[in-house]
């Protein structure tokens, strides 16, 4: 393989990549066209709801690719992503509510409705900056990330690996989801931040918007896909499998896994913060709730079912169960937990490899070891 | 006469719920006085009725002093305008309804029932104010001399701060006789209380050296009054005797603060033990093992849907109910799920989660998504009272005496039967055990059907200090984790004392920083701790800690 090229480039030549992406352009292409194309009430139309629906899917998958970099390639199994994803979410919510400025409901120029209504007379600290567009594009990806670099470097550090590791993490989502419920944190409490008006000047509430943001979101997923793409397919990647396969052996060998696994885990980290960061001004509203474990540990089923460290398949997978959850919270919003567990349990028991795996069984046997995650560890056998 | 004492503490319970049931019971322990020649008490009423506005008190003293059992219940009836003269012979009646045209009444002697008489016959017996205001105290005096312990310490309860000119002296009367402790120090209270307020400097010094023993609030309002009074000497005083009682509080406080954590920590323990075993013990993790826990909650609230009127029986029942219920339902995960991923700990773990939604879901569509309340059994109710500050609630002292029952019955079970032995042997090496003729499959399902059950044993405990509903699992489980994981994997010893320091620690965080900061407080102490410790606080040694 020529090495002159850079670790970034690499991925673009691949021929999955290319697949992928193109799929990704083509997707995002007709449904920009059939939205502006289309006139209203066709049965082709594609209505705004549906074009921030399928937003809302991709930033989902964006998500679900960050979590495949580390527990299909690292071998972390993160039950926390969701914190880094809501984080990214709050960043841009805080943006998003310091543009309101005197249209909110107390008509205060600085301060957004919640404070005003809880009687506070400035803005906390934190809250500096925010107004600047870029100042809060870059908190995006540098509070996930710091939360991630502290965290990651506490737990690697002293070799927190395995299921301990996902506990922490559930602990860590939990913790926050705890905190920012508390009016006090100045998040909005409860409530989150919500009504938002305008981005970068473009008002939220029109379809024209709606539109950018979902190719944004497009154009974010095949960048975000790049890079891991990129990360996986370099040294660095291939060292992070080795951790992931025989952790000890790969110290022996010299390589300082804790320096790896940061370093994925910290890109992990932002690639969810801008995933969360672009969700929320489509939804409209950002709140505590995606700080709840449960979140947390859906994606890893998305990944699960979509196929573990083949990162398309990621993006399947939370494709594919966001859809079933729409479509079941929409029929019969009972059965939906239901039909939750049993993916859940069916993925794990009866489809290790999830549908990248059954994808792959039509091919030939592919020799690219990394997609097999699910074989028992050497190391252990043997212990 | 002894059946009459034991009459009269339930002649005067009756009294406050219904005056019909007093009546009743009032025939039956009176025929002792009937059969006498000439009742004292005919006198006494008549005295009573006859008596001018002025010579009221000293009528009301006369019954008093008699010692007539049955005085209360006049003194009530004349408080509450029920007592009346028959014109024509004089003779006083108390009245049982005086609705309509006829009142019923009844004597007040024998309390025989005599029939309807027009109310034109009858001439009310009078009662102004302020006799009425004396008569509050007086009755409370009566309820001093009973001879029911819990009615006496009701009425002593009641006086705090209530003193006054009038019952001051009939109190300092009744401290001459023997009292039982905790009566008389109340009463020894209640006259303090008056006497800083209104007694001479020497009572006063006096008073303050009773309170300074006394944790009341009343005794503490008295005393902020005191401090803020005119009498500067009587203030520093005062205040010297605060500083000394906040002293006491705060003993009393700490030592509140330390049950409510060990019986946080007992629950703590109870829903982390399990977990130890399957966890720690087989390396599974089993996320489902908070739904555990709700049904056997449930299997508490079902008992006693099956056995209404007897929630105690419901429940001692509910604990081998719930263990059965819980360890079933264990087993069933086990074999289902569990036995398929062998060795890959993570699947492991996303495939119970799945099994814990679905159990949730459950029991939210075939039961309710609202909370269940289930009985607390009356001897579980109620608290058991050290002094005026500190009171420790039963349910859960006996929530901590069952968390620890059951781990000494788990550690005899781990360490003394053959059970115990091939669990371990299996957990240390699982090929070399096998080969040894211990049949591993068999000894899996054992031990989750333990660890599950165990988390049966927990919910039933739940049951008795939280709400059950469906998502009662979900909330014990990431702090049954932390437990497990500040423990020590696989070792009990470590759970227990974990669960213990942990739940003791979140109640010492709580006043000082709020639940949900303590919460948090507690979370990343715990991540901070275990870079210290990454194998909790007793960590497995040797060859079991690999893999």
């Amino acid at each position: 393989m020529p090495t002159s090229q850079t670790w970034l480039l690499r991925p673009l030549q691949e021929r999955s990549t290319q697949i992928f992406l193109g799929v990704l352009f083509a997707a995002v292409a007709l449904v920009t066209l059939l939205h502006l194309i289309m006139p209203e009430g066709h049965a082709l139309h594609v209505s705004a709801y549906t074009v921030t629906l399928l937003g809302k899917y991709l930033c989902y998958a964006l998500l679900a690719v960050a979590v495949d970099l580390v527990w299909g390639y690292l071998g972390i199994l993160s039950l926390g992503h969701g914190a880094f994803f809501a984080i990214g979410g709050y960043a841009m919510g805080m943006y998003l509510m310091r543009q309101i400025g005197d249209r909110g409901v107390y008509g205060d120029p600085v301060l957004p409705d919640f404070m005003v209504f809880l009687n506070w007379d400035s803005l906390p600290w934190y809250w500096q900056g925010f107004d600047m567009a870029w100042f809060a594009f870059i908190m995006v990806l540098l509070a996930p990330g710091l939360l991630a670099l502290v965290f990651g470097f506490l737990a690697f550090r002293s070799r927190v690996t395995g299921v301990y590791l996902s506990i922490i993490t559930q602990a860590l989502t939990f913790a926050l989801m705890l905190a920012f419920f508390r009016n006090e944190m100045g998040f909005g409490g409860n409530n989150g931040l919500t009504d938002f008006r305008d981005i970068l000047g473009f008002n939220l509430r029109t379809d024209a918007t709606r539109l950018g943001l979902f190719i944004a979101t497009g154009i974010a997923l095949a960048i975000g896909y790049v890079i891991c793409r990129g990360i996986v397919t370099s040294k660095l990647g291939r060292v992070s499998v080795a951790c992931r396969d025989a952790e000890a052996r790969t110290r022996f060998l010299g390589y300082r896994v804790e320096r790896v696994q940061l370093f994925v885990f910290v890109v992990s980290a932002m690639l969810a913060g801008v995933a969360g960061a672009l969700y929320v001004p489509q939804v409209g509203i950002i709140n505590p709730s995606e700080f709840s474990p449960l979140f947390s540990i859906e994606i890893v089923v998305w990944v699960a079912l979509g196929g573990r460290a083949t990162l398309y398949g990621a993006v399947i997978g939370a494709i594919l169960v966001n859809y079933a959850k729409t479509v079941f919270t929409g029929v019969m919003p009972d059965a939906w937990l239901f039909a939750l567990g049993g993916l859940f349990v069916l993925v794990t028991v009866f489809l290790p490899k999830g549908i990248a795996g059954l994808l792959q069984k039509r091919q030939k046997p592919d020799e690219d070891s990394n997609a097999d995650p699910s074989k028992p560890k050497p190391q252990e056998a043997t212990a | 006469m002894g059946i009459f004492r034991w009459l009269t503490p339930l002649c005067l319970k009756a009294l406050h719920l219904n005056p019909l049931g007093l009546v009743l019971l009032m025939a039956l322990s009176l025929p002792a006085y009937s059969q006498t020649e000439a009742d004292p008490g005919q006198a006494l009423l008549t005295n009573l009725a006859d008596a001018s506005s002025r010579e009221m008190d000293a009528a009301i003293e006369a019954i008093v002093d008699s010692g007539d059992p049955r005085a209360r219940d006049w003194l009530n009836a004349f408080g509450n305008n029920r007592l009346s003269r028959i014109e024509e012979t004089g003779q006083v009646v108390e009245v049982l309804r005086n609705v309509g045209r006829n009142w019923t009444i009844a004597d007040p002697l024998t309390g025989e029932n005599l029939g309807e008489m027009s109310r034109r016959e009858l001439d009310r017996v009078n009662i102004n104010n302020a006799i009425r205001g004396k008569l509050e105290g007086v009755l409370a005096m009566l309820d001093l001399y009973s001879d029911n312990p819990e009615v006496q310490e009701a009425a002593a309860e009641a006086m705090m701060g209530k003193v006054n000119a009038s019952v001051v002296k009939p109190l300092t009367k009744l401290l001459e006789r023997d009292l039982p402790g905790p009566i008389r120090n109340r009463i020894e209270e209640s006259v303090a209380i008056y006497q800083l307020e209104q007694g001479d400097a020497e009572a006063q010094a006096q008073a303050i050296t009773v309170l300074t023993g006394s944790l009341h609030s009343n005794a503490r309002a008295a005393l902020n009054n005191a401090v803020a009074g005119d009498d500067p000497a009587l203030a520093a005083s005062a205040k010297e005797a605060l500083v000394s009682i906040e002293q006491k509080l705060k003993m009393n406080r700490a030592a509140e603060t330390l049950y409510f954590g060990l019986s946080l920590g007992s629950v703590l323990v109870l829903a982390a033990i399990g977990l130890a075993i399957t966890f720690g013990v087989m390396g599974v993790i089993n996320m489902a093992h908070g739904e555990l826990i709700m049904l056997g909650a449930y299997t508490t609230w079902g008992m006693q849907q099956l056995l209404p009127g007897q929630p105690g029986l419901a429940l001692i029942l509910s604990i081998p109910a719930g263990f059965l219920v819980a360890a079933l339902a264990g087993i069933a995960i086990e074999r289902s799920v569990i036995q398929h991923l062998k060795g890959r700990p993570l699947e492991t773990l996303l495939a119970t989660f799945g099994v814990s939604l679905i159990l949730q879901q459950l029991v939210r569509t075939v039961i309710s998504p609202l909370n269940r309340s289930v009985t607390t059994p009356e001897w579980m109710s109620g608290s058991l009272v050290i002094n005026d500050a500190l009171s420790l609630t039963l349910n859960r002292m006996y929530v901590i005496g069952f968390a620890l029952v059951v781990f000494a019955g788990l550690m005899l079970i781990m360490r003394k039967t053959r059970l115990g032995l091939e669990v371990r042997a299996v957990t240390q090496n699982r090929a070399m055990a096998r080969s040894m003729g211990i049949r591993a499959t068999r000894v899996d399902i054992l031990t989750f059907g333990l660890g599950s059950g165990v988390a049966g044993l927990a919910g039933v405990a739940l049951s008795q200090i939280t709400n059950v509903g469906p998502n009662l699992g979900q909330n014990y489980i990431i702090d049954s984790f932390m437990v497990v994981v500040f423990g020590g994997v696989g070792n009990l010893w470590g759970t227990l004392l974990a669960g213990l320091s942990l739940g003791t620690i979140n109640q010492i965080l709580e006043p000082w920083a709020g639940s949900v900061l303590a919460k948090i407080m507690v979370l990343v102490l715990i991540i901070l701790f275990i870079q210290k410790r990454p194998k909790g606080l007793f960590p497995q040694k040797g060859r079991a800690a690999e893999g």
